[in-house]
């Protein structure tokens, strides 16, 4: 009789617990029986807020505007969004309560690989289909049944930048790396792919997530015999630093940056430091720059007319990931025609040609990415802007 | 020879950044026994007001003053909300509370301010300056005069001043400062504003090198408080000499040995300081107060 009653009371408090969640975090009524559920947990505060923020902006307004178009399937969605503000442990234990208590159909983002990787052994074990908005390729190599990704993966940022490279006959590489978690990451892809791409590598230096000063290190690439040309692996502040740096050096070398600074804040920041630099990025941010053939380009400008107009302020190409991962669901979710999160999977594994922001997806049983290098367009900073540099 | 420069000019600008912040722990830890762990929070609001000030249109210089106004006014509301209802409890206690109040005004400046990275201008351009063949940001010479200008005021207060002296009174025997008639109280709550000033001056001089953003002062902190470990905590030479040792420590282990050890470099060379003197370089002999 006691346990009973002690137990009874604990479904209680966790249900109180549940509802209060849904009302605050997702900062939605709890609705009727007939929505479906979609979770989140994104990097919204915290050291990654820069790629959670949007993506959370993103889902809640793209949410919205489907539901006003009468759902999917003739049921409403449902958002449930937490923040896990980029903390591994968090993120794995909003995804149970995400598949446990809020029971969701499917997870979009994961805003980092370390948060992704804690949230992925969940989605599998509860067989939910979970999107993920992170870069690595560990989260999709080797295959796991239920995760994909939308992003680009670092791999594949390597692979584009070293054949510009070569295209422009620079084959000697400087390259300098933060030591968090993707520029840990990129630089070790890049390190192994070199060889393969035609270039090498000549000098390897690091810098600490919030090192304020690079010039020795750039100082020692410098005075490397026979760089040519120099690429920096990260995201965040370092890059901005490091072109500030390479300027008060008087550092004449093709830079290099990686896709993590494609945002308007590291054009800002870097300043004029920042001219002539060349990145690999989805074509989101050249939008209105594409030639009116491209078949992203109706996808790309409409995306990031809407964001732009819904938040004020410039679009990323991070938000612009979790607006691919919940549009490629939700058509997974039409094709299925069900709310059942085995065949919302299947679905999702079968999509083809579908365009979004980061390029054409052609998801297979071996590649739960399904983007292409031709996805990513080779940008170039000219008078603080992104253009299309071939 | 370039290059040996290059790297001293590198491990002058990072260490002068670190002495500014270092010796805004040494007010507060002679007044009161405390490592104000918050301390490089006033930093980040110095850096954050300016910028946030300057884009609402207010010029320049007047943003400065605002910022250094709201981290004094942050400073205050410290001491009297946090520090002097704990007063009676002791200093590892006050200390944790200062961990608490930084994670409290880190979390209002997300919401207040916002998560991205700021700037401001250099003061005298960013066109580098170059001497004798290494680079060097104008703004460098900004942050030493700094260093130099608080170090010989804080200095100037603590050895020639009344109140100066009272702080070190207050310092040295609470109870007994009080019996000769020092008001104590206000001489914490004057450490607190003042040392919230010299960090908003400190964030507003180095945000044109080291960006800002509302988590800036976490890093800054405890490089800082590593730089007072080092010089011996509470003395202004020490965190002056204690910074720019850490930052050039840092600049020649990334340049001369390899830039994934440059942090480990310096907390090997710390180890090896503390083993031979514990109370850092120009640390006073700890004394157990009974």
């Amino acid at each position: 009789m006691k346990s009973e009653c002690s137990g009874s009371n604990r479904g209680r408090v966790l249900a109180w617990v549940g509802a209060v969640g849904a009302v605050f975090l997702a900062a939605q009524p709890a609705s009727a029986a007939d929505t479906v559920k979609i979770g989140a947990s994104l990097s919204i505060t915290g050291p990654a807020s820069f790629l959670g923020e949007p993506e959370e902006k993103t889902l809640k307004i793209y949410v919205d505007k489907i539901n006003a178009q009468g759902g999917v399937n003739g049921r409403k969605l449902e958002l449930v969004v937490y923040d896990d503000a980029g903390d591994a442990n968090k993120a794995r234990t909003f995804a149970t309560r995400l598949v446990e208590e809020d029971k969701v159909v499917a997870i979009v983002g994961g805003s980092t690989t370390g948060a992704t990787m804690a949230m992925v052994p969940v989605a599998e074990d509860a067989k939910v289909p979970f999107i993920s908005l992170a870069g690595a390729i560990v989260i999709v190599d080797p295959v796991k049944k239920f995760v994909f990704k939308t992003p680009h993966t670092d791999r594949m940022a390597c692979e584009k930048i070293f054949a510009d490279m070569k295209k422009r006959g620079l084959t000697k590489v400087g390259i300098i790396s933060g030591t968090g978690g993707f520029g840990k990451s990129m630089h070790d892809e890049c390190v192994k792919v070199a060889s393969t791409s035609g270039v090498e590598i000549v000098a390897d230096e690091t810098y600490g997530p919030k090192d304020s000063d690079m010039t020795p290190q750039l100082t020692n690439i410098k005075n490397k015999a026979g760089v040519q040309a120099l690429l920096n692996a990260d995201f965040g502040q370092g890059p901005a630093i490091v072109m500030r740096n390479i300027k008060q050096l008087g550092i004449t070398l093709p830079v290099y940056q990686s896709h993590g600074v494609a945002s308007k804040s590291f054009i800002d920041l870097a300043g004029p430091a920042a001219e002539g630099v060349r990145l690999p990025a989805a074509a989101l941010l050249v939008a209105d720059k594409l030639p009116a053939n491209d078949p992203q380009k109706p996808i790309a400008v409409g995306y990031a007319q809407t964001y732009e107009k819904e938040t004020g302020k410039p679009v990323s190409t991070f938000g612009g990931h979790a607006y691919d991962g919940l549009m490629m669901l939700v058509e997974a979710m039409k094709r299925a025609g069900s709310a059942d999160p085995v065949k919302i999977r299947d679905e999702i594994e079968k999509t083809k040609g579908f365009i979004g922001t980061a390029g054409m997806f052609n998801m297979t049983s071996t590649d739960h990415m399904g983007l292409d290098l031709g996805a990513f367009k080779m940008l170039q900073i000219k008078n603080g802007d992104w253009t299309l540099a071939d | 020879m370039a290059e040996f420069l290059q790297f001293t000019s590198s491990g002058l600008t990072v260490g002068a950044v670190y002495a500014l912040v270092a010796l805004g722990f040494t007010l507060i830890f002679n007044a009161s026994g405390v490592v104000n762990f918050a301390q490089g929070e006033f930093v980040m609001l110095g850096g954050m007001g300016t910028v946030f000030a300057a884009a609402a249109g207010v010029p320049l210089p007047l943003a400065a003053l605002l910022a250094v106004a709201l981290a004094v006014v942050a400073g205050l509301l410290l001491d009297g909300l946090a520090i002097r209802p704990a007063r009676q409890a002791g200093p590892i206690v006050l200390i944790i509370i200062t961990i608490g109040a930084a994670l409290v005004i880190r979390g209002l400046a997300q919401v207040f301010f916002d998560k991205e990275f700021h700037k401001l201008p250099g003061f005298s351009g960013d066109a580098s300056i170059h001497i004798g063949g290494a680079a060097v940001l104008p703004q460098t010479f900004w942050v030493l005069a700094g260093t130099l200008a608080i170090f010989s005021g804080m200095w100037w207060f603590m050895t020639r001043t009344m109140t100066g002296k009272a702080l070190r009174a207050t310092a040295a025997n609470r109870l007994a400062a009080e019996l000769v008639g020092i008001d104590t109280r206000l001489v914490t709550t004057l450490a607190f504003a003042v040392s919230a000033g010299i960090g908003a001056v400190a964030g507003i001089l180095i945000t044109p090198i080291t960006l800002t953003n509302y988590d800036i002062g976490t890093m800054l902190a405890l490089k800082a408080f590593v730089a007072s470990v080092l010089g011996g905590m509470g003395n202004p030479i020490g965190a002056v000499v204690g910074g720019l040792l850490l930052g050039l420590l840092e600049a020649f282990a990334a340049g001369y040995l390899s830039s994934s050890y440059k942090d480990a470099a310096a907390i090997v060379v710390l180890l090896l300081v503390l083993f031979a003197m514990p109370s850092g370089l120009f640390g006073s002999k700890s004394v157990e107060r009974v």
